[in-house]
Formats: structure tokens, sequence, C-alpha cells
């Protein structure tokens, strides 16, 4: 027996050294590139159809700089993603995402600052860059801008209505047509939705943070709760279903879209993103900036950047900083990611260029030409939840001044 | 006639006085043995260069010694009750114990957006996030450049204003005139070269009269001030232009000014009980929790009772060999089973809406089905009841089965009826080996979070508090605090969740002694 278990150890020692020298085979090839030639590594996050966009491009930037660019795709929580692994010590170099998320990723010391020479600033469209800025310093360089707008049916509806009324006017003279079963497909669903009602929120003078000193938003100067904002919900209820129908519940993001291009409704309140259904439903549309209240202001929808960050615990720092602040900023590439999902390039020069061949863009453009940048302030993050479901309770027809008073303490209690 | 119960007697005598047979080991027996351990001691051999690369000494040890036990432990012939008990205890530590402990930890922490790291990383991310270019100050351009090797060699940066063209040379010394363009005896580095000593270029400054000069990627460089300062012996922050003294807080991770303002970049630290306290304390968490308890209780109760009772119906009813096509039946009961329930929990929704809904419009009214209270607690009991009978069905289809014939057979002859043969045989026998199923089916609702995430969000909401809804579940109402409003709170998540624990253990604890009692009952 003494025999039989010396052989086992002998075989399990033999494994265990075959073993070793498998894992030393394998961490040597995976130090060889870092010990050999000399070329550092640059590691890209984005999401799914922006990385397929990217890859051509990080290959040309890693031939003309002989460093190999590594690209990887996030499908699902990216911001959360991103500010996990950057925390452990696995996270990218450069991560493209959204513009609002700075004031988290900075919080979190997840994001370096990127410093833009003049010229380069002065080709990025003032309100792209504008997002970008957060406590007077640039975290990002933006590529494409985002904001709502209002596609209609012009076989419905030929004309583009001037105001909220003339819009709520023609739907109700379609429907009672037996045209289309609703008059304003904008999308709320039970708990509301804060980025599409926010144009009719700000026409009727409501607003979310006040101006700080530095041009940025103020977090302590919260606007929901103040005047504006109940009499802005006071005009959405009476938009509501107890009031002309127009906004209702039953109205989701799953089927907003859909509604329109199945003709059931002439005007629909979304973005650049629900152009391809549109087309593929071979309506005649229109798109225009969403219509504000008669005598109101402005309906003023968010302006949304895509940005590409410099991780802040990247490994490759400097090379990132050379791909952002140097690369970036050049049009070809906004034509390129232009072309994997069309939003208007932020960069003058790329808008310009595309500008030529979708007429739809233009559009889009100049329907956001008032749209202020979406919040990047943390704060900003207990805001949509509380506004979205006061928005769904006076939709659904209860007390504006109570709601808004509701919303009101449960935000500023989650700001304190 | 003798039982054959338990055997002849004789076999049944332990053979305590023969002595221990020679263990065979055939040869896959051996092949196998080997494999396995290979395989071991190859993974710890994978783990362990990680660990050495972080200084993880600990973990190391910990590897180390877990490995050679294992070893030992299969390679000599004694402890055999070990051998079959090691690995599942491993199991249980790594994927019970740990992430339990893990979780109590992290409850004592205030871990979460903003406080995610260490000190050191706050203070270093104020002091990048508060470097501004000076004001009117030139644009360089940059080159990286080395008098020795390229990969080791001390760098230098060299400076080109674009308007004269003149070349400086730069590094820690401050800028220097250069004589030649590139100097004499400097190597440019190339981008390549240059991107592997990324962390060297990143921290390199300049320093000037009016601050420093940093690079801006690998061709550009800027003059910049950094304008907030870690102070190591006050541990404070400073603003150099304004003056302004952000102390350091200890117990809250940030540096608070004396006018209450913080600086957003904070670090994680221990906050004691804080976490716990504040799920009894805070306003907007105490003032919804006995409701949403209720609920949760209905709910779990609700969706296990109604599933239970509704598979049993069906099983039985299909147990009956009158009825024709049973087996074809059978398959149709369970095809919500076979169906991603996620994805029926999406169409669900979408069948209860107002106006684009299934249900409303084949039953031609215009209900609100997840606009009130009551009908969208219906709606997900109704929701949780199909998606979760099938499996009910099917293991009381096999309870039923095991439960011998006899036994009806014999009540009938004793004059009981259908109902009372169920009652009072059949059901108690089916308890007895459900009712483990049936707590951890309570268990597992009283925590499902996404049959009311997916469905209604919780909602309908108060027009006056947004913070609780009709449908909230314990588990949905927390989310919604410790990831919704203020980013993620991680520490406030873990301790909720360990209040929500409690409450599931008590609540099995309880269900499991009454089983024990039932099962002495009827043994």
């Amino acid at each position: 027996m003494r025999i039989r278990t010396a052989g086992v150890f002998a075989a399990s020692m033999l494994c265990l050294v075959g073993a070793a020298a498998c894992g030393d085979g394998k961490d040597d090839k995976a130090a060889g590139p870092k010990a050999s030639a000399a070329t550092g590594e640059l590691v890209i996050w984005a999401d799914d159809k922006r990385s397929a966009a990217l890859k051509p491009f990080a290959d040309k930037f890693g031939q003309e700089n002989g460093v190999t660019v590594k690209i990887q795709a996030i499908s699902k929580d990216q911001q959360t993603t991103f500010l996990t692994a950057s925390q452990q010590g696995s996270g990218p170099d450069v991560m493209v995402g959204a513009h609002d998320w700075i004031g988290n990723l900075v919080q979190n010391g997840a994001v370096d600052p990127v410093q833009l020479s003049d010229e380069q600033k002065s080709g990025i469209q003032p309100g792209a860059l504008k997002a970008v800025t957060f406590n007077s310093q640039t975290y990002g360089v933006p590529y494409a801008t985002e904001n709502l707008g209002l596609i209609r049916n012009t076989e419905l509806a030929p004309a583009a209505p001037a105001t909220i009324e003339d819009l709520v006017a023609t739907g109700k003279k379609l429907k009672a047509d037996k045209k289309v079963s609703e008059i304003l497909c904008l999308q709320s669903g039970q708990n509301g939705d804060a980025y599409h009602a926010y144009p009719l929120y700000a026409s009727a003078g409501g607003y979310l943070f006040g101006t700080a000193a530095d041009g940025g938003y103020d977090a302590k100067d919260l606007g929901v709760g103040k005047e504006g904002s109940i009499a802005a919900f006071e005009k959405l209820r009476a938009l509501g279903e107890k009031g002309d129908g127009a906004l209702k519940r039953s109205i989701s993001p799953d089927n907003a879209i859909a509604t329109f291009t199945g003709k059931k409704c002439a005007f629909l309140v979304s973005g650049p993103w629900a152009t391809a259904d549109v087309k593929k439903a071979g309506l005649k549309y229109d798109i225009s900036a969403v219509p504000g209240f008669k005598g109101g202001k402005e309906a003023t929808p968010f302006l949304g950047v895509q940005t590409f960050y410099v991780a802040s615990k990247g490994k490759n720092k400097a090379l990132a900083q050379e791909f952002v602040t140097n690369y970036v900023t050049t049009p070809e590439l906004a034509v390129a990611l232009y072309d994997a999902e069309p939003r208007p390039p932020a960069l003058t020069a790329a808008l310009e260029q595309v500008k030529a061949q979708d007429p739809d863009l233009a559009k889009w453009a100049e329907a956001g030409k008032n749209a202020i940048p979406l919040p990047a302030i943390p704060e900003m993050a207990a805001i949509w939840e509380p506004f979205g479901k006061a928005e769904a309770a006076v939709i659904g027809g209860a007390d504006a001044k109570t709601t808004v008073a509701a919303a009101a303490k449960t935000i500023s209690a989650q700001i304190k | 006639m003798t039982t054959q119960l338990g055997g002849p007697a004789t076999q049944r005598v332990l053979p305590v006085t023969e002595p221990p047979a020679e263990r065979s080991v055939t040869a896959a027996g051996l092949i196998t043995k080997v494999l396995l351990l290979g395989l071991l001691v190859a993974v710890a051999v994978w783990a362990a260069f990680p660990l050495i690369a972080g200084d993880h000494w600990v973990g190391l040890g910990v590897l180390v010694t877990t490995t050679a036990g294992l070893l030992y432990l299969y390679l000599t012939p004694r402890h055999v009750p070990a051998k079959y008990l090691v690995p599942g205890t491993i199991f249980l530590i790594i994927f019970q114990i740990f992430p339990v402990l893990y979780t109590a930890s992290t409850a004592f922490t205030n871990f979460g957006d903003g406080h995610r790291g260490s000190k050191a990383d706050a203070v270093t991310a104020i002091q990048t996030g508060s470097v501004t270019r000076v004001p009117g100050s030139t644009e360089y351009r940059l080159r990286i450049a080395t008098q020795g090797d390229p990969a080791t060699g001390a760098l230098v940066f060299l400076i080109t204003d674009p308007a004269t063209g003149q070349v400086q040379i730069g590094d820690a010394g401050g800028l220097r005139p250069a004589d030649g363009n590139p100097p004499a005896g400097y190597t440019v580095l190339t981008a390549g070269q240059a991107s592997t000593r990324s962390a060297e270029i990143t921290d390199f400054a300049v320093p000037t009269a009016a601050g420093a000069i940093r690079s801006a990627g690998l061709s550009r460089a800027y003059e910049g001030k950094a304008v907030r300062a870690y102070d190591a012996v006050a541990d404070a922050i400073k603003d150099t232009v304004t003056g302004k003294v952000w102390p350091a807080d200890e117990s809250a991770g940030a540096f608070v000014a004396a006018d209450g303002e913080r600086l957003a970049q904070g670090w994680k630290v221990n906050v004691g009980f804080a976490n716990f306290t504040r799920a009894f304390t805070d306003d907007d968490v105490a003032s919804a929790f006995l409701g949403t308890l209720i609920w949760d209780f209905v709910f779990a109760i609700g969706s296990t009772g109604g599933t239970f009772v509704f598979g049993m119906f069906c099983a039985i009813a299909l147990q009956s060999t009158r009825m024709r096509f049973r087996g074809l039946y059978r398959i149709l009961m369970v095809l919500p089973y076979a169906m991603p329930s996620f994805a029926m929990l999406l169409v669900w929704r979408d069948m209860f809406n107002t106006d684009f809904g299934l249900i409303n419009n084949v039953l031609g009214i215009h209900v609100d089905w997840l606009g009130t209270p009551i009908t969208a607690q219906f709606a997900v009991l109704l929701v949780q009841l199909w998606l979760g009978y099938p499996y009910m069905f099917l293991v009381t289809t096999g309870a039923l089965q095991a439960i011998p014939g006899e036994l009806t057979d014999a009540t009938k002859v004793d004059g009981a009826g259908p109902f009372q043969s169920f009652r009072r045989v059949k059901l108690p026998l089916l308890l007895i080996a459900l009712t483990p199923l049936l707590i951890s089916s309570f268990a597992f609702n009283f925590n499902n979070f996404n049959a009311i995430f997916l469905t209604t969000e919780g909602g309908p909401f108060p027009a006056d508090n947004p913070n609780s809804g009709a449908t909230d579940l314990l588990i949905t109402y927390t989310y919604r605090l410790a990831f919704g409003g203020s980013g993620a709170q991680y520490g406030f998540a873990a301790a909720v969740s360990i209040f929500i624990f409690m409450i599931v253990a008590v609540v099995s604890a309880v269900s499991f002694r009454r089983t024990r009692a039932q099962e002495e009952v009827y043994s």
C-alpha cells in the first residue's frame, strides 16, 4: 500500500509540475508583450453598436502610433460596470458613455479632466461643450448629441403645430373623425417619464435646478416645489386623462413609437432613435421642435451628449489622453460614429458634413437648438423617479399642489 | 412466516471482527484521482500569481494551506469521512458563508457612490480634478525624449511654442532652452515607446512660475495649476485661490468645510450601526415599512398558496383514470413553466395596459389595472399564479403517485367520501412531502424582485408619496431607497438585506419546526 501511495504521490507531483509549467507558460505569454515589444495597450469600453463603429478607427490609431487598441463591448449597465471595474483596477483606459454620468463619475474619482485647446473647443457645438463641463472643468470629449423633437405624420397633420393647444385641437379633430385613437404619443407609463415630460414642464414655467455662479447647475436651488412647478403640473393635469386626454399613462416607452407607426396617433414626442422605426413604417413624416404652451416659455428639451472619457484608474492614461483629446476631436471619427447610429455629431464640422446627406439630421439639430444640457450633477439622480411619479399622478388626475409638494419633499430629502 | 424487513439477523451484525478488506483501486479510479488533484493544483497555481502580484500574502497562505490540506486528505488512506465532507464544506464556505460575511461587513460601512475608494484615492481625484489651465498661457506642442534607453532612461519634455517654433527642454528642474531640434544627445520616443511609460508621463510636471507644464496626451502640453491641494499636517484640502479649507471628517468619509459644504469625492469609512439605525429612524424608510411588510407577506403567501392550491387541483384532476388524453393535458399544463419568466412578466404587463392591453380589449372593459392599488395587487398575484402553478402541479403529481392506492381504497371501505378521503389522508401525506418546497417557495416569493419590478415597478404610487407603492415588496422598496435617489448605497442596502434575511429565516425556522412536529404525528 505504501508503494501505491508513493505512486499516486509521484503521479500527482508530475501533474503539479506540469500544471505549474502550464501556468508559467500562460503567464509568460501574458507578460510577453509588455516586456519585449515596446508598445502600450489602450482599452476602450463602449456599448455594442459603437464598439463596432469604433473598431476601424481604433485600429487605425493603433497602427499610426504603434500601439495595440482593444475595444470591448459592454452591453448593459455600462456606468455601474465601469465604476466597479475601475475600483478593482480592471477597468478600461477610455470609456464611452452619456454625459450625465459625469457627476457620479467625478464623485467616485473615476474620470480625469481633459485639457482641450481653444481651437479644439471652438470646433465643438457650444451646448455639447457646456454639457461636459462640470465644476468649471471639461471631463470628456463629446461626439454626438440627442434631443427630443416632435415627429408628426404629415398625411394626418400637414402643418407643424405652433403651440400645444394647436396640437391638441388638431389631435382632437382627428380623433373625432376616427382617423386616430390617440391625440398625442408622449410616453409616460404608470410611473411617469421625466425626460419626455420635461419640455412641457419647462414651457409651463417649471425648472429643475437653478444656475450656479460658474454657469453649472446649482443643486441647492431646487425648482420642483416652487410656484412655477406647481403651475406646470396643473397644465400637465389639464392635458391628462381627466382633462384633454392628450397625456395618458397607458402610453408607455414600449408602445409610444409603435402606436405612432401604427398610425393610431398623428404626433410623437421622441428622439433620433425613433427615426429608424418611423422610416421602416413607410410614413410620411416631418420633424419639428416640441411646441410650447400658448403664451408660455419655450419647450426646451434636454440635450444628451455622448462622450469619450479618460478613466482615472486606467493603466495607460497618457495614451488615453492622446486618443480622447487629439483623435476623437477629428471629424472623420464623428462621421463614422454617425454612420453607426444616426445622431447629430457634436463637432460642428462633422455636423455640416452629414447634414447634407441626411435632411432629418438638420431638423433634429434645429429642434434641439435651444435644448439645455441634461443636468450632470449627482443630485439629478434624486429627480427622476419622484418627478416621473408625480407626473403620472397628475396625468391620472391627482391634485397638482399636493403631488408636487410630496415629490419636492422626497427629492430634497435625498439631496440633503 | 417471518418478516423480510431488515433482513436476516445474522447479516445485520457489523463485521467488526473481520480485517478491513484491502480496497481495490481500479486504473480508472486512479487516473480520475490524479486528474482531479492535478486540476486542483493547477487552479491553485493559477490563483497564486495574482495573489503574489498583489502582495496578498494572507490570501496566498490560505491558498497554500488549503491546497496542501486537500492533497494530504486525498492521498492518505485515512480520514475516510472527511473525504466525503470536505468538498461540501468548502463550497458551503465559498458560496454561503463568505457572501454572508461580506454582506455583513459591508453593512457597517458607507460603501456606495462617492464613497467607493480609499482616502488617498479621494485626495488624488480632488487634486487632479482641480488642475486648470493658467489663463492666457501658451498651448505647447510636446515630444517626449530621453538621453538614455527609451524604455528606462530619465524622461524630459521637449516643448515647442507653436508661434515661435522655439524648443525648450523641461524636467523636474524647470524649463531650459534647447540647442538644436531635437537637442543633441536626446532620443525622441515614439508613441509606442512613450505609451509603455504612461504613468510617468501623466505624473510628469515641469515647474513654471505660474504652475507647471503637464502633458495633454502625448503630443500636446499645457501650463496648468492644481487649485486644490491636500495638506497632510492639517489633514485638509485647501483651495489656493480662495483660501477655503475643507478638513477631513473621518466619521463621514468626506472633506467638509466649516460652512457645511462637502467635496463630492469621499472615501469608504466604517460607520458602525448607522445603516441599521437608519432603517428605523429615517422617516422615509420607517413610514412605509409596516404597510410594505404586510403586503410582502400577503404577496408571498398568496403566490405560494395560490399556486399550490391550483397546481394541486390540476394534479388531482389529472390523476383520475377516467380522463382521456391525460398526457396531452399534462404537457399543456406545464407550458407556462417552460417559457422564460422574464419575457412573460413583460408580456403580462403589456396585457394589463388600459388602452392597448389584451385583457381590456378582449373583455371590452376599461379598467386601469396597474393604476389602482387593489387591481394592481390582484394583477401581480394573477401573474404569479400563472407563472407558478405548473411547478406545483409537477411536484404534486409526483407526490401523489407516491401515495399508495391502498390507502384510498381503505378509506372507501371505512365509508369515507372522496373529499373526506382527500382531506384526512391524501392532503396530510402530501403536505409532509411538500412543506419544505412550500417554505422555500415562500422565501423565494418574499424576495421575488423580478415579479414586481418587471410588471408594476412597485406602483401604483400614491400622489403624496413617491417612495412606496401599493405592490412594493421589501426588496423592491429597499432597492429604490438604496439605488434610486442618491446613487448606489451598498452599505445601506447590505444592512436592509440583513433585516430581510432575518425575517425570512425566522419564518422558515418556525415553519420547519412545525413540519417536524407534523411528521412525528403522521409517522
